[in-house]
């Protein structure tokens, strides 16, 4: 793949239960994927509503894969898996 | 940081602010251990049913009921929410003690001890051996084994192996306590003796099986907002950096929560500043060779008060921030009640001494923000009148007070000095180092005195550390 799209939910739901320590993901990208991965933190994604709390934090990845109870490891791992060999 | 003992209290936190806002909580709250952890699902514990067993006693320490007062077993939650819900003004609303230690919870972890491990090779050399000055340790069969009756922790031969072989178990709650206050009690379970506990949170965050509790004033808030009450909402300049976005924005998030009014505790750190240093000048003109300590961190106050009582006349008389901003509120509303909001166990020991009515732990705030589905990084700016000074912000790390001092001291008095010194984070080495200071055989004249390393931006209830 050529570019990955990471959205972090910043929800306050899920800033508490995990977030916080995802907002400096960015500086731990290895440089080999500059310019590949766009991170974005964003308001609620309405996850934690309707999947559950115990679910979160939550990651959208590619506006359609949804990452349940992200870990910073967890995040870099399936971002790895989608850029593939490129990386 | 982020456990899994943070993260079930929090979960519990948003899961109570959810089912009181749709008017359930009392209805809800017997469930939600159930519903937590199903039978049939993984448990943290031996099993679900000692796990829900202690998510009862989190819950009854997050409706503001302490465990050990606990009398009738079997009386459910819903049975405390519904006293509580009538009373939760004045004294009932304010706990006596803002900590609970949850004996079911309580592990009882074995005395501290200092034990050879499965590592040790029976080497030739026997570094340990040579090493303890108590010739408590002896080669068995190829093993090194310590004599637990000759052995003083010391800890030489735990250095001494090569392979790591020798280690330390401590009680991680005594071993965290400044002041001996949490010690395990003849059945084994901790118990923290009030008449010496600071109220520092080191134990709180030291224990973990999180046994040790804080007691909440979430859903007295929570009840107050709804019975229409205009509570102002004070944030400690320990916020930044809590949540995403700026503090401005946090202001905005809490009106929006239901809040009547919000404010930064750092106005009323500005005042602090003007009046300590004002007290400092006046006390080091009546005789320069005494010194004074800061009087903003109510665990330093508290471990004057309670432990070194030849220094309290040395502790500033000045009062703290959150004091100065309740009475700015005041001022404006006299009707209106004060919330302060912060990252410190022990200011729930100071509010209740100030006549600050509530106090909630910046995840407490967050629980309600979440339950209430505000996200900070999407609210404006709050429209404050004048933000507060960089110096008064800084109050909440190590060395701020010092400055804000220093920089007022010099503004009226030029080429003012001041002889200084921090003590970054009480622990039973830095109690020792307080005392050396009240003999006098350190000179300096102004000490800082933060109970938590780095300031209150890494205080017990910190989000982010
Ligand atoms: S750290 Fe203290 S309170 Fe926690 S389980 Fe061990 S003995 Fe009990
Ligand atoms: S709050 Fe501090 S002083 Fe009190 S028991 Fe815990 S560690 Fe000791
Ligand atoms: S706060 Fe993240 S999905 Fe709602």
């Amino acid at each position: 793949m050529e570019k990955v799209k990471v959205e972090i939910c910043c929800g306050t739901a899920c800033y508490l239960l995990g977030a916080a320590n995802m907002m400096d993901i960015e500086d731990k990208l290895p440089a080999e994927w500059s310019g590949k991965v766009e991170i974005e933190a964003k308001p609620c994604l309405e996850l934690c509503e309707r999947e559950n709390l115990g679910g979160a934090p939550y990651v959208r990845i590619n506006d359609t894969e949804v990452m349940a109870q992200a870990t910073p490891d967890k995040l870099l791992t399936r971002i790895g898996e989608l850029l593939g060999g490129a990386a | 940081m982020l456990n899994g003992s943070t993260f079930i209290r929090r979960e519990l936190l948003i899961r109570i602010v959810r089912a009181f806002d749709s008017g359930s909580l009392e209805s809800e709250i017997d469930q939600i251990p159930v519903k937590l952890r199903p039978k049939n699902e993984p448990s943290s514990r031996c099993c679900v049913y000692h796990d829900r067993a202690i998510l009862k006693y989190r819950l009854m320490a997050l409706l503001g009921i302490s465990v050990e007062e606990e009398i009738d077993e079997t009386k459910p939650l819903s049975a405390y929410y519904a006293e509580k819900a009538w009373t939760a003004e004045g004294e009932a609303a304010k706990p006596k003690t803002p900590l609970s230690v949850c004996g079911p919870a309580c592990s009882g972890c074995p005395d501290a001890r200092v034990v050879s491990t499965q590592n040790c090779r029976g080497c030739f050399a026997r570094p340990c051996v040579y090493n303890c000055p108590k010739k408590a340790i002896e080669v068995v069969d190829g093993h090194s084994v310590i004599d637990q009756k000759l052995c003083i922790k010391c800890g030489k031969c735990i250095a001494a192996c090569p392979y790591n072989a020798i280690v330390k178990t401590t009680v991680p709650c005594e071993e965290a306590c400044p002041v001996g206050a949490i010690k395990k009690n003849e059945l084994g379970v901790a118990e923290i003796d009030f008449e010496k506990c600071i109220f520092c949170g080191k134990c709180f965050n030291a224990c973990p099986f999180a046994a040790v509790m804080e007691r909440s004033q979430l859903v007295d808030v929570l009840a107050a907002m709804k019975r229409g009450e205009k509570l102002v909402a004070m944030i400690a300049p320990a916020a930044e950096k809590q949540f995403p976005g700026k503090i401005e924005q946090l202001l905005t998030a809490c009106a929006k929560a239901g809040f009547s009014d919000v404010m930064e505790v750092a106005l009323g750190a500005e005042k602090t500043t003007a009046h300590e240093t004002a007290e400092f000048i006046e006390r080091m003109e009546k005789n320069p060779n005494t010194f004074m300590t800061t009087s903003c961190c109510p665990a330093w106050v508290n471990l004057a008060w309670k432990h070194l009582p030849d220094l309290v006349e040395h502790v500033s008389l000045t009062p703290s921030p959150m004091v100065y901003a309740r009475e700015i509120v005041k001022e404006k509303d006299p009707s209106a009640k004060t919330v302060f909001i912060g990252p410190c166990v022990a200011k729930r020991s100071e509010a209740r001494r100030k006549d600050v009515d509530y106090v909630l732990s910046f995840e407490e705030l967050g629980a309600i923000l979440a339950g209430r589905k505000i996200d900070v990084i999407a609210c404006e700016p709050w429209p404050v009148a004048r933000p507060a000074d960089p110096t008064a912000r800084n109050y909440a790390r190590s060395c701020g007070v010092t400055d804000a001092v220093l920089a007022e001291a010099t503004a009226k008095i030029p080429g003012f000095k001041l002889n200084a010194k921090q003590i970054n984070g009480i622990d039973k080495k830095t109690c020792t180092m307080i005392k050396l200071h009240a003999s006098g055989k350190i000179p300096v004249n102004f000490l800082e005195v933060m109970a938590c390393p780095g300031g209150c931006q890494n205080g017990p209830c910190s989000l982010v550390k």
